[in-house]
């Protein structure tokens, strides 16, 4: 279930994207407390005659700094979102309906089943996802960001899982009383061999 | 000795009447200031008392401590107590109680609007909690999504109490909205500019602007999806052409400027606080108030951050992404033009300081995790998990619960002229600090572990046991913190110290009164030249309440104060206020009367309070103004000024002008509605046949033109005023008759597809306002009769026709908007 153990390259790029973030912030974080204790402990003066230092202040540290930074994690952001959707071909598509409690896969061929999905390793698959009632959320930790399910309109997830075994998906939107047992399971089987003609479906 | 008398002379005219009467009639902006705090503290408690709940449920896995119908209702009502009867109250009992005294005014501008608020919020929020005691409360999350909250799978009447409860309460908030901004921009102290308002001021004016802008789009998604569960019109369910996605964008199109108008007065009294506390000015006043108001414009453009998963194409959402970390920048030169302060002066370790330094830490991290949360593909990750949870957390205890608290122990001493009695309040704060954050800080961890929100349970094998226990534990160190903080308040109030006038030596002007504060505030009003009154003239206060400023006598029962011009502050007239009334009172209670027969369904019932509602709104108007106006009056120091009787700008004129800013953005979000629903929802076109009519619509523009131009009838020669009015009036409510005929010919009945059903809703909201405008008028032609309103005090013609001309507009606009879209189906 972990976002930061991702099994699918769409998981890890943001995983990856995660830790960038992350020492980005602690970093400007240990920035902005050092600057506090400093100025709280220094030894200033009380005075209304003081200079102001406003450029350093706000225009260096409240204007440039943040727009630097912020340029750069917008530009590796769009990178990655761009290269986590669906264009290009996808080696299936599957449609998926999520009901009050419980998920339905259905395969290009019609066959469907219940709570369970199965996609080969190594290949992007795209989910075609919509509810029959209220709003879900389709989320493989491991594998991809979530995509609502919205009655009225169908989505598109790609996922890609990278080698075979079993992952846990749940719905992450509020949908009611079962919403915390609301789960499904995703088995990946090696790509090549019989297993693939047999379909998503069994 | 004169100082002396004029005290006494001023509270006869000031203070509330004795008694249980005084409860129930007071409108003095101290006490319901106060009072709104105490209830949202109450509220806050309540909300408290069900965090403990959810964290003693999750505590371990698998527990049985509530189940998930109990378990719905209890993260519901966490959320919407917290948000709307706790933040937004708290906030505007700060404004309420502070901004006269910190402008240098005697009240607020409608002393009685206010009393409206206080009991629309106690109402409201009674019914919400008495709806969680009976087991009936909200229970399908705070944002309430339909179809969820919708009739098919919540019909009971959970969400009617949300919706119903909120929008009552949400009443207040418009009256608070529209008067913080008219007091601000004219009851100030004789030649406070606009540059030379208190920080404090231009928060509060960014707030309460985002406010009238901000809650209109939220009011009509619950209006549409009342309508929608009482009565089906099918807004938000798709077989029939409505949208839920249409809900989500107007809830979040107030949810995020909500988060702002959260923070920012909390952002002010850091503003305020933090210079004092440093023995310094606050660097760069300019840049902070740019950027606040920067901050107030960016925070309608990125609302979409919350719809992240929903399926919106990528590059729409790269530009809301980009708008959502833009707001960072505002935010950051108001972090660093606080340090920056803090640098140059010479920090004083008070409780509140302990406070703004807990504040720091705990919103730069929400701050950042902010930033983390606005980035595309990382949010599909954490959208709808504990992460988010902690995030939005740090960003609200950190933006405002840490604020407040160091608001409260800095304004303390001036409610009750008391100072702080023990070390107690050292303590709470650690417990509270250490607690939230050893709830809170590895709860990140826990959502990228990959916990969802709003599960009642989880499984061990989960792995997410020990992070929720440890989050279980520090919140349980935190309610200790806060009970501790409670009663340390509790013991100031009741056994603290006489505190001296202005014990922080602070710089703005609610320090120049008494503590704790007189009901008139100032015996004589201030003339400013600077921007830290009271750093340059530390007699200041002594010397108003000898009278030697502006006012500074009493006049009958007259309650005078000062009203200038908006932007240079130039003494423009003298406004007289009202005093004691149970009109708001009863209002409220008929207001009440509307939204408890639509909550149990008793919808013939409902009609009979709106009625009641037009007869208490008639009444009250029809206690004011004059018909002997005194003319122009002394102000003191050589001044003579007329009345608010006499002069077209007065504080109702704005205060229309500014309800109509919001009616109008309710209407635009209306529109907004019907066109998204026409291009994004499925099932589009509707069955049947339509066409382009003419006839209605050539009506209704003549009709709604001769009302405009009646309107104008008595502006330059008064005998005509009164058959204009009437003319007015006549010609509204002619053109509402042929908009419900118009209605009644050319659309289908409103629960057979969304187009019927929001056509339908513009219809009767255009007939709404045409009627409102037409009341109006037929209200000012009495007034003409009467003699209120005279050659002499033409002003509430003005007033009236800013209704009317509203009402005329909207039935144009409407009929045009449905005939020639009719066409195009």
């Amino acid at each position: 279930m972990s976002t930061i153990d991702p099994a699918g390259p769409s998981a890890a790029r943001v995983a990856d994207l995660w830790w960038w973030m992350l020492g980005g912030s602690a970093l400007l974080a240990v920035l902005v407390f050092v600057l506090l204790f400093i100025a709280l402990f220094r030894k200033g003066v009380a005075d209304h005659e003081t200079p102001e230092r406003k450029r350093v202040w706000i225009g260096w540290l409240g204007l440039a700094m943040p727009v630097g930074v912020l340029m750069v994690l917008l530009a590796f952001a769009l990178w990655v979102g761009e290269r986590n959707l669906p264009t290009g071909s996808a080696a299936r598509t599957i449609d998926v309906t999520a009901y009050n409690y419980g998920w339905e896969f259905c395969d290009e061929n019609g066959n469907c089943a219940e709570d369970v999905l199965r996609i080969p390793a190594g290949r992007a698959v795209d989910l075609d996802i919509t509810s029959r009632d209220v709003i879900h959320s389709l989320w493989i930790p491991r594998l991809a960001g979530k995509m609502d399910a919205i009655p009225g309109q169908v989505n598109r997830l790609r996922i890609e899982a990278s080698a075979p075994g079993t992952y846990e998906a749940v719905c992450a939107e509020y949908c009611g009383v079962g919403h915390a047992d609301h789960r499904f399971v995703v088995e990946v089987y090696a790509s090549d061999g019989v297993a693939e003609a047999a379909g998503a479906a069994r | 000795m004169k100082a002396l008398r004029l005290h006494r002379d001023l509270t006869r005219i000031w203070e509330s009447e004795p008694g249980w009467r005084g409860v129930f009639s007071s409108v003095s902006h101290t006490d319901l200031g106060k009072r709104f705090i105490v209830a949202a503290a109450v509220f806050f408690g309540i909300g408290g008392v069900l965090a403990m709940l959810i964290r003693a449920q999750l505590a371990t896995p698998g527990s049985a401590f509530a189940g998930p119908e109990v378990y719905g209702q209890i993260f519901t009502m966490h959320g919407s107590i917290m948000m709307f009867l706790f933040a937004i109250p708290m906030l505007e009992g700060l404004a309420i109680y502070l901004l006269p005294k910190i402008l240098g005014s005697r009240d607020l501008a409608y002393p009685r609007l206010t009393a409206l608020g206080w009991w629309c919020y106690l109402f409201g929020g009674t019914i919400m909690i008495l709806a969680l005691l009976g087991g009936v409360a909200p229970d399908a999350g705070w944002f309430l999504y339909p179809p969820l909250s919708g009739k098919e799978y919540t019909p009971g009447v959970n969400s009617d109490v949300w919706l119903l409860g909120i929008t009552f309460v949400e009443i207040s908030a418009m009256c608070a909205a529209i008067e913080i901004v008219v007091t601000i921009l004219k009851f100030r102290a004789a030649n406070m500019s606009l540059t030379k308002m208190p920080i404090m001021a231009w928060y509060l004016l960014a707030t309460a602007g985002m406010m009238v802008f901000g809650f209109p789009p939220l009011i009509l998604g619950s209006i549409l999806l009342e309508v929608e569960r009482a009565f089906g019109w099918p807004f938000f369910q798709p077989e029939l052409g409505g949208s839920p996605l249409l809900w989500q964008h107007l809830f979040w199109l107030f949810g995020h400027p909500e988060v702002y108008i959260i923070f920012l007065p909390a952002a002010g009294a850091l503003s305020t606080i933090i210079p004092v506390m440093s023995r310094t000015p606050l660097i760069g006043y300019g840049a902070i108030v740019t950027a606040v108001m920067a901050l107030a414009f960016l925070s309608f453009g990125l609302w979409v951050h919350h719809m992240f998963t929903t399926g919106i194409p990528h590059l729409a959402l790269g530009f809301f992404s980009a708008a959502s970390v833009l707001v960072a920048i505002p935010t950051a030169v108001q972090i660093f033009a606080w340090i920056g302060t803090i640098w140059a002066g010479r920090p004083k370790f008070t409780l509140p300081m302990y406070y703004i330094v807990g504040f720091f830490v705990v919103f730069v991290l929400g701050g950042l995790t902010g930033v983390m949360l606005a980035i595309v593909p990382f949010d599909q990750q954490a959208h709808d998990t504990a992460f988010v949870t902690a995030h939005l957390h740090y960003v609200l205890v950190g933006g405002f619960v840490f604020p407040m608290l160091a608001a409260a122990y800095y304004w303390m001493p001036h409610a009750t002229g008391r100072t702080r009695v023990m070390r107690l309040g050292i303590a709470a704060f650690w417990l509270i600090f250490i607690g939230f954050n050893l709830t809170f800080l590895h709860m990140h961890l826990t959502g990228l572990l990959g916990m969802p929100r709003r599960v009642y349970t989880y499984p061990v094998e989960a792995g997410w046991t020990w992070l929720n226990l440890i989050s279980s534990v520090g919140s349980f160190l935190q309610a200790f913190g806060f009970g501790l903080f409670a009663i340390d308040i509790a013991l100031q109030r009741r056994i603290g110290n006489r505190s001296e006038r202005d014990p922080w030596e602070a710089e703005t002007l609610e320090w120049a009164m008494p503590i704790p504060p007189p009901q008139y505030n100032f015996a004589s009003l201030p003339t400013i030249d600077s921007r830290e009154p009271l750093t340059r003239d530390r007699a200041l206060g002594a010397d108003l309440a000898g009278g030697r400023g502006l006012l500074g006598r009493a006049v009958g029962n007259r309650r005078e104060t000062l009203a200038v011009d908006m932007v240079t502050g130039t003494p423009e007239h003298v406004a007289i206020l009202p005093g004691p009334s149970l009109v708001p009172l009863v209002t409220a209670m008929v207001i009440g009367g509307f939204f408890l027969s639509m909550l149990l369904s008793l919808y013939w019932l409902a009609p009979v309070f709106i009625v009641g509602t037009a007869i208490m709104v008639w009444r009250w108007a029809a206690t004011t103004g004059t018909i002997r106006d005194p003319g122009p009056i002394e102000a003191g120091e050589g001044l003579v000024l007329p009345t608010s009787f006499a002069v077209g700008g007065s504080t109702a004129y704005w205060g229309s002008v500014l309800a109509a800013a919001a009616n109008g953005t309710l209407f635009a979000s209306l529109i907004f509605g019907y066109l998204f629903l026409r291009v994004v929802a499925p099932n589009w076109p509707p069955p049947g046949e339509y066409g382009l009519y003419l006839l209605e619509p050539g009506l209704i523009t003549i009709g709604a033109i001769l009302a405009l131009v009646f309107a104008r009838f008595g502006r330059h020669n008064f005998v005509r005023a009164k058959v204009g009015a009437v003319a007015t009036a006549l010609c509204l409510a002619l053109s509402a008759a042929v908009l419900l005929v118009s209605g009644l010919r050319h659309l289908p009945g409103p629960t057979e597809h969304a187009f019927a059903a929001v056509s339908w809703m513009l219809t009767g909201y255009a007939i709404f306002s045409a009627m409102v405008g037409a009341l109006i008028q037929l209200f000012a032609s009495r007034r003409v009769a009467s003699g209120h309103a005279s050659a002499e005090r033409p002003h509430g013609l003005r007033i009236a026709a800013v209704w009317s001309d509203y009402g005329a507009v909207v039935a144009i606009v409407v009929v045009w908007l449905l005939a020639l879209s009719s066409a195009a189906l």
